[in-house]
């Protein structure tokens, strides 16, 4: 009990001190005129979807609710924050290519369908971000007429 | 007081562990990209021995804009004959070498609307690359299926100088096709489980 606590009290000291560490923010000021919305016809219920479950790490601009600031959550969004805007990053959809849209699309619509995106780690606190039947349906349908369109 | 402390305690603990499994599929990932780096090194310099086996590839190599396209194509089938073999690793390892090759083809000596389309088509393969070095196998496959259209657009191009088949499965994904120097078909995206599925769709060349 006596060793329970006394780690109980170094992983509190931890958590504290760790609050302290700075983090940047993702959190652009401007929206691109390349941005997804900007540029598609984007239904009001599929925007609503993609502005919830994916903008957080595939844009510019994260939305950080408090448990977002908490370290080392916080830490963990940054990295995955990362590496989503480089894999997608609807901000600037715009700038790729017709073929690189293709393939964003096509993997887009894989990932959706497998139920790899959103990622699991990021709905087990971001409930609001898992998608319901209906709307993995309409994200589903309208991705896969921007895609019928490309072709 | 003494209650309370506990209660804190308990909180604190509980928001560490859970941050801690917060995000764990986003670590599995992160062996990934340093071990294809290695991965990379190796396989550039297996083609560096390759090199002087392969007369074609040589003299293909001293005229030009078009040695790089055959390199790529080379790397390509590598590529294919590795999801063939059902290969994940060597897949991987091909997978890099491919991106590399791709970023290094040299299209200065096409005309403005050849160097756009080559552009996009270069980019696209090269992610599409770069995904199969660090995916299991049924992404590779995936990515493979896109990855041919790349380049299959690069050739429609580029020309090559071999004869080359494009093949068509219609059974993966809605069908998909792929490159081949040879009229056999085996399958890259079956692989051992359905290996002749498809048939010589095109002869380019
Ligand atoms: C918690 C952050 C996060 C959220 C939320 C998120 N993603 Fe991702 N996404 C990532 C990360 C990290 C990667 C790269 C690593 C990977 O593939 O797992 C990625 C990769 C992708 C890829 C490329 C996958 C590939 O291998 O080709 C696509 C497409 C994608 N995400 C789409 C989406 C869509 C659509 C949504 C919303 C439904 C979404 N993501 C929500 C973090 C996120």
């Amino acid at each position: 009990m006596k060793v329970l606590k006394i780690i109980a009290w170094i992983a509190l000291i931890a958590f504290v001190v760790i609050q302290f560490f700075p983090m940047d923010y993702n959190q652009s000021e401007t929206l691109p005129q390349t941005d997804f919305m900007l540029v598609n016809k984007v239904p009001a219920t599929v925007e609503k979807s993609l502005q919830v479950s994916c903008y957080d790490c595939h844009s510019n601009y994260t939305k950080y609710p408090w448990y977002n600031k908490v370290q080392p959550v916080a830490w963990f969004l940054e990295d995955h924050i990362k590496e989503g805007k480089a894999e997608l990053n609807f901000n600037e959809w715009d700038t790729y290519s017709d073929r690189r849209k293709n393939s964003k699309l096509r993997s887009i619509i894989k990932q959706i369908e497998n139920g790899q995106m959103p990622l699991d780690s990021y709905t087990l606190i971001h409930r609001d971000a898992i998608l319901s039947k209906e709307e993995k349906e309409a994200v589903l349908n309208y991705m896969k007429t921007l895609k019928d369109d490309l072709e | 007081m003494k209650m309370m402390k506990q209660n804190v305690m308990i909180a604190g603990l509980a928001l560490v562990l859970l941050s801690a499994t917060a995000c764990k599929d986003g670590n599995k990932n992160e062996p990934a990209a340093p071990m294809s780096n290695e991965m990379h090194q190796e396989s550039m310099d297996d083609m560096m021995d390759d090199k002087p086996m392969n007369e074609d590839d040589e003299m293909a190599m001293n005229n030009g804009q078009d040695a790089k396209a055959e390199a790529i194509l080379t790397d390509y089938f590598k590529l294919k004959d590795a999801l063939v073999a059902d290969d994940n690793a060597k897949a991987k390892e091909l997978g890099a070498s491919l991106a590399t090759t791709l970023g290094k083809l040299d299209i200065s000596e096409y005309t403005d609307t050849q160097q756009s389309d080559l552009k996009d088509i270069v980019e696209d393969a090269v992610e599409h690359a770069e995904h199969i070095s660090e995916s299991d196998i049924a992404h590779q496959r995936e990515h493979f299926k896109v990855l041919s259209k790349d380049v299959t657009d690069m050739v429609a191009i580029t020309g090559t100088e071999n004869t080359v088949y494009q093949q068509f499965c219609p059974m993966y994904d809605g069908g998909s096709a792929w490159l081949s120097t040879s009229k056999d078909v085996k399958n890259p995206y079956y692989g051992s489980k359905m290996l002749t599925c498809g048939k010589v769709q095109k002869e380019i060349n």
